[in-house]
């Protein structure tokens, strides 16, 4: 039965067999041909078994970074959050600062802004007191014109009374002159005419007027004209032919000098004395005088002297005068009435030194109440 | 008999030579006489006559050389070129008064003519004799010294120096303070010539003590004097403010005024001379003017004068006004405006019309309101016409353009501005119409308001400061 089947199993084999050989051709063409096909399969597969793992190995990592930068969001957020309120306080308090400066700076300037309109319109361009300026310049200036008016007029009458005088005189010259034509009882002169009512004013002045005398001619030098021309020259040159004799009287030397006679008046003036000091001590009345003097120094009802007045013992003080400060004349007066030497001629300027006009104190702190813009108080 | 033979020769000649020296004196005297002198060759035949024995022969000689060198240029440098000046001053401290006097007005008729002859006269050493002249006790012979050292100072400065070296001017000072008045005035005068050229002259006038003497010599009658001192003291006042300050605190104002009231008109334009070179140095000085009443005396002097006689006071108003514009206003209260538009339009030279023009423009140039107060006096028309006119000068043209310019620049006052637009040149047009196009101001609504403008007088003022366009 083993043979049997042993045989069965060889035929079958067998038969099998020369199937397989029979096929065996077309095995190889298929063998060849499936593997060429399973070659040329091969890569596509590689691919595509790339392509899978690839995507999925993909998928893996995208999950494992997905997952991480999510965490990594996450913590940015948190911290930059964080960062950002820190920030954000400290803009809202510079911020704050800012506005609280700008603040004091707009009523600081309020303030000086009404401090100098007022500094300036009260003292600098003072309105009010340029109009009381103006106001007393004017009324000045009518005082002056007014008085330079009455100068000119009192000039003006001056003139007219010198002319006025200068016309007098040449008419009573002139009356003098011509005294010869006064009329006399018998002839009547010519400002005299029996026609006219009354006489004329030049007869009443001829009337009054003294005839001139007589003037003796000048003797005149033929050197006279020219030198009389300059107006300080008094006497012509003489023909010098000796030296000039000095006169019987002098003339007084020129100068502030007093009376010659007065001066030996003076100087030799005799001598008067008292009648107490021009008798003397050993004359009758003088040794007279002698025991009440005597008497009087014996008797007196106080000892100390009498004094001025009630508390005059209180400031009187027995001064001693030092020698470094006496002089010959006198005490001198520094250490007591003046204690500083002054030598003008080592002065710089005649004027003292001008003080300026003190600036205001409260601008001197601008800048330096508060911090400058920026750094926080 | 042959002795007095002998006597009687010399007798004759001494009388023809002394007739001969007066002879020539006399024709001297007469000027169409001079040129036959001239030609007969006098100069050399008067120069012994100066060395001769006879004073009175000595002294016409000289006089007659005096009166030729004063005729001309060239018959003085005749008689400097023939060595007469050696001749004359060799002698002359022992030579009497009147020969002294002879021998200045022969020096003072050289001098005046020319500084190249002024120069020979220093360099022949007169200048030592003039002062020991000058030091003699006759008024005279003082007179003529200082007259001459005056001709020789005037001309340049450094003749001045060797003038004030040759140590005259405490003489001067003292001949001013002697009773003649014609030395006084001669002596006034040196001293003006003396100071008017630099300021270190000037001090050391002033350091001879001069400035308290010519005060003094203000109120004095006489005209003449008086001319000269204020002369002096202003060629003084005018070299710097320290000057200035002096010439001011010899007290000077307010009798100065007086001078501007005189009756001579020379009198009035030296003291108005004074007070503008004092005006013009600084605020301070122009300030003390206006309060000692001063503006108002020059005022009054332009309004009473005619022709150059003005010109100072013009300047001296031109002057204060510029200065800051309290003062410029003080002027405009005064009622400084209208005499200087009166200049304007009578005045027949240019430089008058000038001075005017400029000191109308430094009076209206400062604010709106000195320049309402200027307009309103109908001042701009009568300048434009200047600039406008042909026949003015170019100075004059200059200066009328620049107060238009100053003025206009800050008037406000839009109905005086309407005459001139239609006769103003291009140039002058453009701030015309700049004035228009700052808009319409506020006083011209005021103005037609009658009681408005009564009202706030003041306050129409203050507005005008601040709305105003500065």
């Amino acid at each position: 039965m083993a043979a049997a089947s042993c045989g069965r199993e060889q035929g079958a084999s067998m038969a099998a067999l020369a199937r397989l050989q029979e096929r065996l051709e077309g095995l190889r063409e298929e063998y060849f041909l499936t593997n060429r096909a399973i070659d040329e399969d091969r890569k596509r597969k590689y691919k595509a078994a790339v392509k899978i793992q690839r995507w999925f190995r993909a998928c893996r990592v995208q999950v494992c970074l997905r997952h991480l930068t999510k965490m990594v969001i996450l913590i940015q957020k948190w911290w930059r959050g964080y960062l950002r309120r820190k920030h954000f306080r400290e803009i809202v308090e510079r911020a704050y600062f800012i506005k609280k400066l700008k603040f004091y700076n707009e009523m600081a300037v309020r303030i000086q802004k009404t401090w100098r309109g007022y500094y300036v319109r009260k003292y600098i361009h003072n309105f009010y007191a340029l109009k009381k300026y103006l106001k007393a310049v004017s009324m000045n200036n009518e005082f002056v014109r007014h008085e330079l008016q009455e100068y000119t007029e009192m000039k003006e009458n001056e003139e007219k009374m010198k002319d006025l005088e200068k016309k007098d005189k040449e008419k009573k010259y002139q009356a003098r002159k011509m005294h010869y034509l006064l009329s006399t009882k018998q002839i009547p002169g010519i400002y005299n005419s029996p026609l006219r009512k009354s006489p004329d004013p030049m007869e009443l002045l001829l009337q009054k007027s003294k005839p001139l005398t007589h003037r003796k001619q000048p003797v005149k030098s033929p050197f006279a004209d020219e030198l009389y021309g300059w107006p300080t020259c008094k006497e012509p040159p003489a023909f010098v032919t000796s030296l000039p004799l000095l006169h019987a009287d002098r003339r007084k030397p020129q100068g502030p000098f007093r009376d010659p006679a007065e001066v030996l008046r003076q100087r030799y003036k005799p001598l008067e004395p008292t009648l107490r000091a021009r008798e003397s001590m050993y004359s009758a009345p003088g040794k007279a005088r002698e025991p009440t003097r005597r008497e009087e120094w014996r008797n007196p009802i106080h000892d100390n002297e009498f004094l001025p007045f009630s508390s005059y013992h209180k400031n009187y003080e027995k001064y001693e005068p030092s020698l470094f400060k006496s002089d010959k004349y006198g005490q001198e007066a520094y250490g007591t009435k003046y204690f500083r030497e002054v030598y003008p001629k080592k002065w710089i300027a005649d004027k003292d030194f001008e003080t300026l006009f003190p600036s205001i104190a409260l601008f001197e702190k601008f800048g330096k109440t508060y911090s400058s813009t920026g750094q926080i108080v | 008999m042959s002795q007095r033979q002998v006597l009687q020769v010399f007798e004759q000649y001494q009388r023809a030579r002394s007739q001969f020296a007066q002879a020539v004196a006399d024709f001297a005297a007469r000027p169409q006489s001079i040129d036959t002198l001239r030609s007969a060759g006098v100069v050399c035949l008067l120069r012994p006559l100066l060395l001769d024995v006879v004073p009175s022969i000595r002294q016409t000689a000289a006089l007659a050389l005096g009166r030729l060198a004063d005729y001309d240029v060239e018959l003085a440098e005749a008689v400097v070129k023939a060595g007469i000046l050696p001749q004359l001053i060799c002698s002359l401290p022992e030579e009497n008064r009147y020969y002294k006097k002879a021998a200045a007005f022969v020096l003072r008729a050289i001098a005046k003519h020319s500084p190249q002859l002024a120069q020979a006269i220093v360099q022949s050493g007169a200048l030592g004799m003039l002062v020991i002249c000058l030091e003699d006790f006759d008024p005279g012979v003082k007179e003529g010294a200082s007259w001459a050292f005056g001709y020789i100072a005037r001309h340049n400065p450094e003749l001045s120096q060797a003038v004030v070296d040759a140590g005259a001017v405490p003489l001067l000072v003292l001949c001013i303070q002697e009773p003649e008045i014609a030395l006084k005035r001669i002596a006034a005068s040196t001293l003006s010539d003396i100071s008017k050229h630099s300021p270190e002259l000037a001090q050391t006038v002033v350091a001879a003590g001069a400035i308290a003497y010519l005060a003094q010599m203000i109120p004095n009658p006489d005209a003449k004097l008086k001319r000269q001192v204020l002369s002096a003291l202003s060629q003084i006042a005018k070299h710097s403010v320290d000057l200035a300050e002096l010439v001011v605190e010899a007290e000077i104002f307010p009798v100065v005024l007086t001078c501007l009231k005189d009756s001579d008109e020379y009198v009035k334009k030296n003291g108005a001379t004074l007070i503008r070179e004092i005006a013009k140095h600084t605020p301070e000085l122009s300030q003390l003017i206006v309060n000692s009443g001063g503006v108002a005396a020059v005022i009054d002097c332009i309004g009473s004068c005619r022709g150059t006689v003005r010109l100072p006071g013009i300047m001296t108003l031109g002057y204060v006004a510029a200065h800051s514009e309290n003062l410029s206003m003080a002027v405009i209260v005064s009622k400084g405006i209208p005499p200087l538009c009166v200049c304007l339009i009578e005045e027949h030279e240019d430089h008058i019309k000038a001075a005017a023009a400029w000191a109308l423009g430094q009076i209206g140039r400062h604010t709106a309101e000195h320049a309402r107060h200027v307009a309103v006096a109908n001042v701009l028309p009568t300048l434009l016409d200047i600039f406008v006119d042909t026949c003015s000068s170019e100075d004059l043209k200059v200066k009328a353009k620049k107060a238009l310019k100053n003025i206009l620049q800050k008037c406000t006052y839009l109905p005086a501005l309407e005459p001139l637009l239609h006769e103003a040149p291009p140039s002058i047009m453009k701030y015309i119409i700049g004035q228009y196009s700052k808009g319409p101001f506020p006083e011209s609504f005021l103005l037609s308001y009658p009681a408005w403008k009564s009202q706030c007088g003041g306050g129409r003022q203050g507005k005008g400061h601040i709305l105003s366009p500065c």
